[in-house]
């Protein structure tokens, strides 16, 4: 593998690089998108030293207070402070997304490159198990996967990308199928290279693009599935924070409380529509046709 | 001509809306179609000429074009008419009819019905009398068992019976116009010749008028009464097509035609010539030379190939049991020396590629033997086989998918070097821009990515890329049947040139037997997965033996407008298909000598 390494070295790949940023600044909506996430990854971050309530702190005399200056979001119903609830379960809320569709696309491209490319027996056995896969509702099969692991957040994330990882293959395999048939890919076979050589310089950069629009659309969904596994008791443990468990919570008092519910829903609305954006950037800036 | 035109297209031009700018694509064009008369536009690739077509329909999208001008259609201005108006006129007053058979019919619908809709449509008739109608017009375009074949859906068809298809629902209406936009150019040859042929049959009977948009002068002389040469945009020169062709004026009218090969033009002449580099500011064309003497053939073949059979198994049913097989490439045999260019020439179909896939072993063959520069080919594994992708390399036919388009062109040159090791990565960027030299590239190019270079400059990074690993052999598979023919001389010009200085082998696949004569030393033609005539090239041009050979020499378009009155009898021959069933014996082929290494298959 280390020839594969010094192929773009010979030429400017540094050039390359710039020109992705390059392309990158100059679309006004990716870095919207890339705005908002960056927002929230500091605001998760930084949630230990930013000079906030303790989240589970709670508070007889402020149960469910709308937003004042004490408390700039409101309290919940056990008297806690959303805001700092909120900035809390950034942490738990973006990791719940990242890791999970890292795990989905990790394990699920190499099996569809694998399963496009090579077709035959290989083909079969990969895309019957990810149709039985695809045939379990996805959230059932979170629940399942999670409740097997025993309730953590870690475990949420990884039944929540083992349950995503089937529209990878699927996704991967179908666009492997369209870019092998490329005189270039038979080309490559024809200058002498092995498999894993065309898989990874020629076949993966040209599917790269919907797999990661599909991880950002992904990253949406895995937030909101691991709200609703917080809700049952497999995601974030109680009383610790995230947005999935305090909407959850919220939904009991939306005519009472209605700031509960509010928060976490725009900010759920916010990073899913940044990363969103991010991908569409990112899908332009890495390629090079796109001028 | 007094009478008056059909169409009339006055001051036409056409913009395109471009980041915020109108761009003209279009300029200033005019030209008359009179009654009954064929008018041809020619031109190269990006010369307006379909986008003329197009605007005469209007079928560009309204938002991003601008059609300005004057378009009068049998009197009626085009322009003035609303939107539902000109759907009227359209496919009613005017038809057409497109490059692409394949892609034009609606395949979930039968011919039969695609075609009657047409007609209850647009004329108002019963089912029953539609359906006799469409029969009507099938049997019009030579469609054999017409009315059997009402019911058959489109992939049914063959690409040539799906443009008669197409033509038939042209004709539906009885038109006045009918627009041909490259009708013939995704067909084969002897195919083209019989679609050319109904075209002009037709237009007699019918008494249309005929736009016909191509690239092909071959085509233009057959077809055109008068031509209108493209360039750029601009019509350059208009006339009638004897005019154009013998007395051409402009510059690129001249340019176009000698870069035009003609079949024919190699008699006397021993060895490839490249074609004439021509001036294009002043049409002047320099003598070109002859790549002599680049055959050794004293010397062992480099490439030699035994009795090579490629079959490939049909399976069918529930247990994907084998049910026939088709005979890709059957028992073919040939020598390749040092220096030479073989060609391969054949129609779709025939296992030329097949052939050339089967000897670099991109596909399994099933028997046979391959000996190339000291490998066996066929007895390698995967190291053997991987050394051996040293001496011979391939180059692809369409310039638009034979590069990746994620890797820069200096990374793809310099890839098969640095894969096989070959030497350092300094010397891998010396190669590289050296190689960029010698196919008339320059070497800050290596920075680019494929999509900002044109058709031919990728064809020539594609060259570079496969001279890297300095093999003798080079398989060109149609490697400049999709370039515009200035373009597709100098890519040959540039072949040659490299066989004399690199002293490369080249088998040559190819359907064009124009450009066929030009670059090989010897010819072999295929039908069928077989090799049915095989000899030095002027032996199998000069003095064909073999019918398909004859056959297929005689459908060749030439570009002389004096032959225009000839027909060659409405055939509707179809292609054969080398699909068999299980227990195909192939028979025992034999060959005759005509002449000195001119072997013709005589059973």
């Amino acid at each position: 593998m280390t020839t594969i390494d010094q192929v773009p070295s010979i030429t400017v790949a540094k050039r390359g690089e710039s020109r992705a940023w390059r392309k990158m600044k100059r679309n006004r909506s990716s870095l919207v998108g890339a705005a908002i996430v960056l927002f929230f990854a500091i605001l998760a971050v930084a949630a230990p030293i930013l000079p906030i309530i303790d989240p589970i702190a709670t508070s007889w005399s402020a149960i469910r207070k709308a937003p004042s200056a004490a408390y700039w979001l409101g309290t919940d119903d056990l008297g806690r402070d959303i805001l700092s609830r909120m900035i809390w379960g950034a942490q738990a809320s973006l990791m719940a997304g990242v890791v999970s569709v890292a795990i989905a696309v990790v394990i699920g491209v190499p099996f569809g490159l694998v399963s496009g490319y090579f077709g035959g027996w290989v083909d079969m056995v990969i895309s019957r198990i990810t149709e039985a896969l695809l045939a379990m509702p996805f959230l059932i099969m979170a629940i399942a996967l999670a409740a097997f692991l025993g309730p953590s957040l870690m475990n949420a994330m990884i039944a929540i990308g083992l349950s995503a990882m089937p529209i990878f293959v699927r996704l991967t395999r179908g666009q492997v199928l369209a870019v092998k048939t490329e005189d270039y890919v038979e080309g490559a076979r024809a200058v002498g290279l092995n498999h894993v050589e065309i898989m990874v310089r020629y076949i993966l950069p040209n599917v790269f693009a919907p797999i990661i629009v599909q991880a950002t659309l992904t990253v949406a969904t895995a937030i909101i599935a691991e709200a609703s596994l917080s809700f049952l008791g497999l995601g974030q443990q109680p009383p610790a924070p995230s947005w999935g468990s305090m909407l959850n919570v919220a939904k009991n008092f939306l005519t009472q409380a209605p700031w509960m519910a509010m928060w976490p829903g725009a900010a759920i609305f916010l990073v899913v529509i940044g990363f969103n954006l991010l991908g569409d950037g990112l899908r332009d800036a890495l390629d090079p046709r796109e001028s | 001509m007094s009478e008056t035109p059909v169409l009339s297209v006055k001051n036409l031009t056409t913009s395109f809306l471009v980041d915020g700018e109108w761009k003209s694509v279009v300029r200033d064009i005019s030209f008359d179609v009179g009654p009954g008369e064929t008018v041809a536009i020619v031109g190269e690739s990006g010369s307006g000429k379909s986008v003329t077509s197009l605007s005469i329909m209007r079928l560009l999208a309204p938002g991003s074009s601008r059609i300005e001008g004057k378009i009068l259609l049998a009197g009626k201005n085009l322009q003035a008419l609303s939107e539902k108006e000109m759907r009227g006129v359209r496919g009613n007053d005017a038809s057409m009819i497109f490059q692409e058979p394949m892609t034009s019919l609606n395949p979930i619908f039968t011919i039969g019905r695609q075609i009657s809709e047409v007609l209850t449509r647009h004329k108002g008739l019963s089912k029953q009398e539609a359906r006799a109608e469409t029969v009507r017009l099938l049997e019009k375009v030579r469609i054999p068992n017409a009315s059997a074949r009402f019911d058959d859906y489109p992939h049914q068809f063959s690409g040539g019976m799906r443009q008669r298809v197409m033509i038939a629902m042209a004709l539906a209406s009885r038109p006045k116009l009918l627009i041909a936009d490259e009708p013939t150019t995704a067909l084969d040859v002897t195919i083209q010749g019989q679609i050319l042929d109904l075209i002009k049959v037709l237009q007699e009977e019918e008494g249309m008028s005929v736009l016909f948009i191509t690239h092909d002068m071959g085509v233009v002389a057959e077809i055109a009464d008068r031509t209108i040469v493209m360039y750029r945009g601009e019509a350059v020169e208009s006339g009638p097509t004897e005019e154009i062709f013998h007395r051409g004026k402009h510059p690129y009218t001249r340019a176009l035609l000698s870069a035009v090969p003609r079949l024919g033009s190699m008699r006397n002449r021993e060895w490839p010539t490249r074609f004439p580099v021509v001036d294009v500011s002043t049409g002047e064309a320099a003598e070109p030379a002859e790549v002599a003497g680049t055959v050794d053939t004293r010397k062992t073949p480099v490439l030699a190939v035994k009795n090579l059979i490629t079959r490939f198994p049909i399976r069918s049913g529930l247990f994907a049991r084998q049910t026939g097989a088709v005979h890709a490439v059957e028992n073919i045999s040939f020598d390749l020396f040092q220096g030479e260019t073989l060609s391969l020439v054949g129609e779709s179909g025939c296992g030329k590629s097949t052939t050339g896939r089967s000897i670099m072993r991109l596909i399994e063959p099933t028997g046979g033997e391959v000996a190339l520069d000291g490998y066996d080919v066929l007895r390698l594994d995967q190291l053997g086989l991987r050394n051996m992708r040293k001496t011979i390399q391939m180059i692809f036919q369409d310039p638009f998918s034979s590069l990746n388009p994620r890797m820069t062109v200096g990374q793809a040159i310099a890839e098969p070097f640095i894969k096989h090791r070959l030497g350092t990565v300094k010397q891998a960027r010396e190669k590289t821009a050296d190689l960029l030299r010698k196919v008339g590239l320059s070497p800050d190019m290596a920075s680019r990515y494929p999509h900002e270079f044109s058709g031919g400059q990728r064809q020539r990074i594609a060259i570079a890329r496969v001279l890297s690993l300095d093999p003798k052999v080079i398989v060109a598979d149609e490697s400049v049947s999709a370039l515009d023919v200035s373009i597709k001389a100098q890519v040959c010009n540039l072949l040659l040139d490299l066989q004399q200085s690199l002293n490369l082998a080249f088998l040559f696949i190819s359907h064009d037997m124009a450009v066929v004569e030009r670059v090989s030393h010897r010819v072999a033609v295929m039908y069928l997965g077989e090799i049915v005539e095989i000899g030095p090239r002027a032996a199998v041009f000069e003095n064909p033996q073999h019918p398909y050979t004859k056959k297929l020499m005689a459908a060749v378009p030439v570009p002389d407008p004096a032959r225009r009155g000839i027909r060659r009898g409405i055939s509707n021959d179809e292609l054969k298909s080398p699909v068999r069933p299980m227990d195909y014996r192939p028979p025992k082929r034999e060959y005759r000598e005509v002449s000195a290494g001119h072997l013709v298959q005589v059973a």
